[in-house]
């Protein structure tokens, strides 16, 4: 006996919450109970009075799971509003990398290159070493960061996506 | 304004909200609120023997008379005991409210005494939970709580307090009812998808109408607008587990439970309907069976307040978030609108006659001995035309009961649906004794499941409440024993309930009555006995030990593979149906 496997998709969910103790765990908590995968989850909180905070979770599974997930959410009390950006759309997606590179000589300079070359800045220097910090689309940053492995990349670290319809209107 | 202890606070909450009873257990946590309610003129409090008993019978209590349960337990093990009967609570949609002390806000996270984090061990099995940190905020979140419990889809609510905020002082001021400023569920159906469901319902030659615990939570109003539209529609009826009642079985358009143990007709009925009428029910995997072959040829009107129960397991044709009470009578209306008149259903009717003819509740007799079914039906015929409020443990007996207790109306029935919990029955059933004090309330339990709550005896003695626990003893642990002739080859592995004890001398060790029924001969008279003495009773009733439920459907199979008898049963199940619940 094998165990059946659905195609997935991708879908890119942002959620507005109450911003109160717990949430994040509530929510963290629900997806893993009901065995759906995140990719990558953010929390902030967003409102002027601090009660409100917006996460966006990016999340794989088959149309109907999705749909699921998005259900389950609208259910927590504390959940104020569940978004699928992916099926709303068009939307914008950014993601924000702090990447070291530790190097001397022409894998060095290579790899300023190459920064330049992705808009990625310098935050921190030493004579054999950067940090760069980058954003973009999620697979901006994985291009990146696969060119850096071969360049002496030593610590790496993402915010995970955050992200918000296009147009006017919120 | 004079300021109040937390503790204080609370208890002038329960009162406000109109809370008569709290089953509890107290504890070094929940000390200063124990004293708050000592000698209280009006809430009662009754002491369980067992925390997860005090949930099960807030459940109980809730679902026989509508009105929320409440739980006030200690921290720690309180409140870890009191987690399967919560679980419960969440997975039948039950309303219950559980108050559970905590260490001192200072003390949390610090491995204090009897120290457990309640909020975090119940997230996922509450609809809602919170910690109240500052005295100042307990009013509102308690009524918070009470409306979340009840509004909506039901469901258990935790509320943790830290003993320091039940000891120290804020205003209290009673809040505005209903004072979630945003949760809101959507309980009015929408025009548009009704007027298409009331469209297939015009249009349909094989209707059913599969009603669940949805119209039982929606109140009487619900259950009395099921049967006006089954009157108006002529179509027949089942109902899952939890909705026994809310249709009455001695209408002829009943069918009988559907699903993995219901009856042939129904079943049968589900799988060749060209239009089914889901009301309150959400399609559960004890329903559906193979969900490749279930219902193939049918629309599906699917009605729930709970959105995601909808095209969770069934996708279905026409969803309507809504109550499903207000959902059946804009149908009604709907349906009135348009002239609608009772369709001609005959041909229908012919062929779930000949399904009902196969008569699949039957059961042989077996010389002397008590065949199961013969007690529950004994049981029923004993009680009828009394107010009766049966509840049950989790396995065969409680299937039996389903199958050969036939229920005229809504919140008669409290078992132990979709957690499944053995132990659920007698607490329940004390809980229902405090809300019904003047109806016969009955667990009908097994011998194995009787064991993981019985320390409840000495509850029902000391507020002399007369349930009767009529148990089905068969020496086993009989649905388990059933799975692994059907799986395993009968190995028997642990199903064998040895070392049973002497349940008459239990019952009279406890100040009860105990009666044992061993033959045929002896269950009317027993049953009588029973049921005319006042106080509580544990009845031994002695059954055929090997005696199987039928029928049923195998796990993984469709409806249409129904075994009625045990002559039906040929060989094991291969992996894939092993892997299944």
């Amino acid at each position: 006996m094998h165990i059946r496997q659905e195609d997935s998709e991708r879908h890119v969910l942002s959620v507005t919450v109450d911003n109160e103790a717990g949430i994040l765990a509530r929510i963290a908590g629900l997806v893993s109970a009901r065995g759906y995968n995140i990719e990558s989850l953010t929390v902030a909180d967003v409102s002027e009075d601090h009660r409100v905070s917006r996460i966006t979770i990016v999340t794989q599974g088959p149309p109907r799971v999705v749909d699921q997930i998005i259900a389950q959410l609208e259910r927590l009390v504390p959940v104020h509003q569940v978004r699928d950006l992916t099926d709303t759309g068009p939307f914008v997606e950014r993601e924000l990398a702090l990447i070291k590179v530790a190097g001397t000589g022409e894998v060095r300079s290579e790899a300023l290159r190459l920064a330049e070359v992705f808009r990625a800045k310098v935050v921190d220097t030493t004579l054999e070493s950067f940090v760069f910090e980058i954003t973009g689309p999620t697979s901006k940053i994985d291009t990146f960061v696969t060119l850096m492995r071969e360049l002496g990349l030593v610590e790496l670290c993402r915010t995970g996506v955050v992200g918000m319809l296009r147009g006017a209107s919120a | 304004m004079a300021e109040r202890s937390g503790a204080d606070i609370l208890v002038q909450c329960l009162v406000d909200l109109g809370v008569d009873t709290v089953f509890g257990y107290p504890g070094g946590a929940v000390l200063p609120i124990y004293d708050t309610i000592y000698e209280h003129p009006t809430i009662k409090h009754v002491l369980v023997r067992h925390e997860q008993a005090a949930a099960h019978a807030a459940e109980g209590y809730a679902r026989s008379t509508g009105k929320p349960g409440v739980v006030l337990v200690t921290s720690g093990p309180g409140a870890t005991n009191a987690i399967t009967g919560i679980t419960d609570a969440l997975m039948d949609s039950i309303p219950i409210v559980v108050i559970t002390g905590q260490v001192a806000t200072h003390l949390i996270g610090s491995d204090a005494f009897q120290e457990a984090d309640t909020v975090g061990l119940t997230r996922h099995c509450t609809k809602h939970n919170y910690l109240v940190k500052d005295p100042g905020d307990l009013a509102r979140v308690i009524h918070e709580a009470f409306y979340i419990a009840t509004a909506g889809r039901p469901g258990p609510v935790v509320i943790d307090i830290p003993k320091d905020v039940q000891v120290a002082t804020a205003e209290y001021e009673r809040p505005a009812l209903n004072a979630h400023p945003r949760y809101q569920p959507q309980v009015e159906p929408d025009p548009e998808a009704i007027a298409r469901a009331a469209d297939l319902i015009a249009a349909a030659e094989r209707p059913i109408i599969y009603s669940g615990g949805g119209i039982i939570n929606s109140g009487p109003e619900a259950s009395a607008a099921l049967r006006a539209l089954a009157e108006m529609t002529g179509a027949p009826v089942t109902s899952t587990l939890m909705g026994l009642g809310a249709f009455p079985a001695s209408s002829p358009q009943w069918l009988g439970m559907l699903g993995m143990h219901g009856t042939y007709e129904s079943n049968w009925a589900m799988n060749q309907a060209d239009l089914i009428l889901c009301l309150g029910a959400r399609f559960d995997d004890r329903v559906t069976g193979r969900l490749d072959a279930f219902a193939p040829n049918s629309k599906k009107i699917h009605v729930d307040i709970d959105r995601s129960s909808i095209n969770k397991i069934i996708p279905v044709d026409i969803p309507i978030v809504a109550d499903s009470g207000r959902a059946i009578e804009a149908l009604i209306a709907a349906l009135k609108a348009r002239g609608f008149k009772k369709p001609d259903l005959r041909d229908w009717w012919h062929r779930i006659e000949e399904w009902r003819a196969r008569k699949s509740l039957d059961y042989i007799e077996m010389g002397k001995e008590i065949m199961p079914q013969r007690a529950i039906a004994a049981l029923y015929e004993a009680t009828r035309g009394r107010q009766t409020i049966i509840t049950t443990e989790v396995g065969q007996h409680q299937m039996w009961a389903a199958q050969h207790f036939h229920f005229d109306a809504p919140n008669k029935w409290l078992t132990s649906g979709g957690l499944g919990t053995m132990g659920y029955g007698f607490p329940a059933a004390i809980g229902a004794q405090l809300g019904n004090p003047d109806a016969l309330v009955i667990d009908i339990a097994g011998d194995a499941s009787i064991q993981m709550n019985i320390q409840e005896l000495g509850t029902v003695i000391q507020y002399g409440l007369p349930v009767k626990i009529f148990i089905l003893n068969n020496e086993y642990m009989g649905m388990v024993r059933q799975w692994q002739e059907l799986t395993y080859e009968s190995r028997y592995s642990h199903s064998y309930s040895d070392s049973l004890p002497n349940f008459v001398k239990l019952a009279e060790a406890y100040g009860a009555r105990g009666i044992r029924i061993e033959t045929r001969d002896q269950l009317e008279a027993g049953i009588a006995e029973m049921i005319a003495h006042p106080g509580p009773v544990v009845v031994d009733c002695h059954v055929v030990k090997l005696s199987n439920c039928f029928p049923m459907i195998p796990s993984g199979a469709a409806h249409t593979d129904m075994l009625l008898d045990p002559s039906q049963v040929s060989g094991i199940m291969d992996d894939e149906a092993k892997a299944l619940v």
